[in-house]
């Protein structure tokens, strides 16, 4: 199993056009519209010659202010091929809401976390999440720490959602 | 037994929620679960995490690259060594800076004995845990062995803080090999001490075997990794999947156990340490001579002679600490194995001085997760039997 056969097959299931692949120091990373993410994700783990059954770990980007601003990426890995692969999807806030994508905890149960972590750490929601509780951080707290525009020190009034 | 008695009508029977932690010394650290509980059996186990949340991403994408190394040891204190080794390989593959072979050899002896010292003080405090008090002194007898070791080359006890980008940070001290070579030569009978405090011992024996099974396919949707998935019948040892450090040039086996439960996980931990011997055996055998750091002008610190005696070095050298190194855009993942498994690192480089984004990915976090899955059904002083087996340090769970 190599890059150019996941390449191949992805290509044949989801159309050429839909999924963007780099290859960066022998790495190889898709970029997947946001709302096909499940879709990809469950065909990756699932499809017998790919057996992607492993997720690594869930994690986020904030390229603030470039739009779309949030990119989350899943490093996902084949236990049975020694393979591995790099997910990313890009979201952005919306005028309904904060940026969201449907949770992959239904296809690789180690998002749980992940994702919950994420959440609290860049105030992206993941859709469908079984239990969308803050996880690191305390409950009261407004604030998305990782975000670039969250100061890294500063007085109360930098950060008016903290307790004091 | 006890699920029959709690289960009869007469008896006045209720669902009780305990809560465990966040101080506790079972826990390893401050980790609180609310427990509900059946009489003595555990129904559901809800972990609270956070109370050790440093920020640790968030500082590390305001340091430079070169400063990030020691905050690294203080994820997992246990396997301080393991934790530089994932962050420096990450930065020299995007740097796409070579390794000299004596600096390969002697990381792996530093990996290999921070495995050693992590599993060694995970089984004085697991024996701790189910009641055995014995087996902690003789674990911290041999502990203490590789600390003076650290010491000697490094400075640092716990944290040695030796590794650096592009090699280490000096040569070994005179004498270290020969003090490594007679650790080597007694540690095998020291674990044979180990295991008969243990292995055969009856009560431990009940009190692990069967308990906290986690099988293969859980193991793997959960995203367990390192003794726990080769205690599930799994040889999957990243050494051996995809070596780094010259690790494929060592003749080492994968220990394997097919129980799935706390007594497989002590087995496949204690061959461990059999095993990192036998490859410390072999490293100080091939230690070759040569230089300790990498040469790359403007990416890798020159060494300190040359600073004193050569203008480029000089400049160098002061580039490096009043600017930091530059990584190329672009991001990269690298995973190593530390003592509890999967430890890897992925950066995002804009281009800059800083890591724009550092994401850790901490083997004891996606571990940890799996004990609401085991504890299930199970006695609660189980319970406490089972997070041990995870073998948990909670500043690498909270970061």
């Amino acid at each position: 199993m190599n890059d150019d056969r996941i390449k191949e097959k992805l290509s044949e299931k989801f159309g050429a056009d839909t999924l963007q692949f780099e290859t960066y120091l022998g790495q190889m990373s898709i970029l997947v519209p946001s709302e096909k993410i499940l879709d990809v994700g469950r065909y990756l783990r699932d499809d017998p010659e790919l057996k992607f059954d492993f997720l690594t770990f869930v994690g986020g980007v904030d390229y603030y202010p470039a739009r779309p601003r949030f990119e989350l990426v899943y490093q996902i890995y084949s236990v049975s091929n020694t393979q591995r692969l790099r997910l990313k999807a890009r979201i952005d806030d919306t005028d309904s809401g904060p940026a969201s994508i449907e949770s992959v905890s239904k296809v690789w149960m180690t998002a749980d976390w992940h994702e919950r972590e994420t959440a609290e750490m860049f105030g992206v929601v993941f859709e469908g999440h079984p239990d969308p509780r803050k996880l690191l951080l305390p409950d009261e707290w407004r604030v998305h720490p990782l975000r670039k525009d969250f100061p890294l020190m500063g007085t109360e009034e930098d950060t008016p959602d903290l307790p004091s | 037994m006890a699920r029959e008695l709690s289960q009869r009508a007469d008896i006045r029977s209720e669902i009780m929620e305990i809560n465990l932690g966040p101080h506790h010394p079972s826990t390893h650290g401050v980790f609180r679960a609310i427990v509900e509980l059946d009489g003595e059996i555990v129904l559901n186990c809800t972990p609270y995490l956070g109370y050790l949340h440093r920020g640790y991403e968030k500082t590390c994408e305001n340091k430079k690259y070169h400063q990030v190394i020691p905050l690294t040891e203080r994820c997992d204190y246990m396997g301080a060594s393991s934790n530089s080794l994932a962050y420096c390989l990450t930065v020299e593959k995007m740097l796409e800076v070579e390794i000299p072979e004596r600096a390969q050899v002697i990381r792996v002896i530093m990996a290999e004995l921070s495995r050693i010292f992590s599993h060694l003080f995970w089984l004085g405090t697991h024996g701790h845990d189910v009641g055995a008090m014995t087996p902690l002194f003789y674990m911290l007898r041999e502990r203490e062995e590789i600390m003076n070791l650290f010491e000697l080359t490094a400075g640092g006890r716990l944290m040695p803080n030796y590794i650096r980008i592009g090699g280490v940070a000096k040569d070994l001290e005179e004498g270290f090999v020969d003090r490594v070579r007679a650790f080597t030569n007694h540690f095998d009978t020291r674990v044979d001490e180990y295991e008969t405090l243990l292995t055969k011992n009856i009560i431990y024996m009940d009190r692990t075997k069967g308990i906290g099974l986690l099988p293969l396919d859980k193991a793997i949707s959960l995203g367990v990794s390192g003794p726990m998935i080769r205690a599930a019948g799994k040889a999957w040892d990243i050494r051996k999947s995809e070596p780094y450090c010259g690790y494929e040039r060592y003749d080492f086996d994968i220990p394997v156990e097919y129980g799935c439960d706390v007594y497989s996980r002590y087995l496949v931990r204690v061959e461990e340490m059999r095993q990192s011997n036998r490859i410390l055996k072999q490293a100080i055998q091939q230690l070759p001579e040569g230089p300790f750091l990498a040469t790359a002008p403007g990416k890798v610190f020159p060494p300190q002679q040359d600073i004193y005696t050569k203008m480029e070095a000089l400049i160098h050298h002061f580039m490096l600490v009043v600017e930091g190194v530059r990584l190329p855009v672009g991001d990269c993942y690298q995973s190593i194995e530390s003592p509890r498994g999967e430890l890897g690192c992925y950066i995002v480089s804009d281009g800059g001085t800083n890591p724009y984004r550092l994401k850790w990915r901490a083997p004891a976090f996606v571990n940890l997760q799996a004990l609401s899955e085991m504890s299930k059904g199970c006695f609660f002083a189980d319970l406490i039997a089972i997070l041990s087996s995870i073998d948990i340090v909670l500043a690498e769970v909270d970061r």
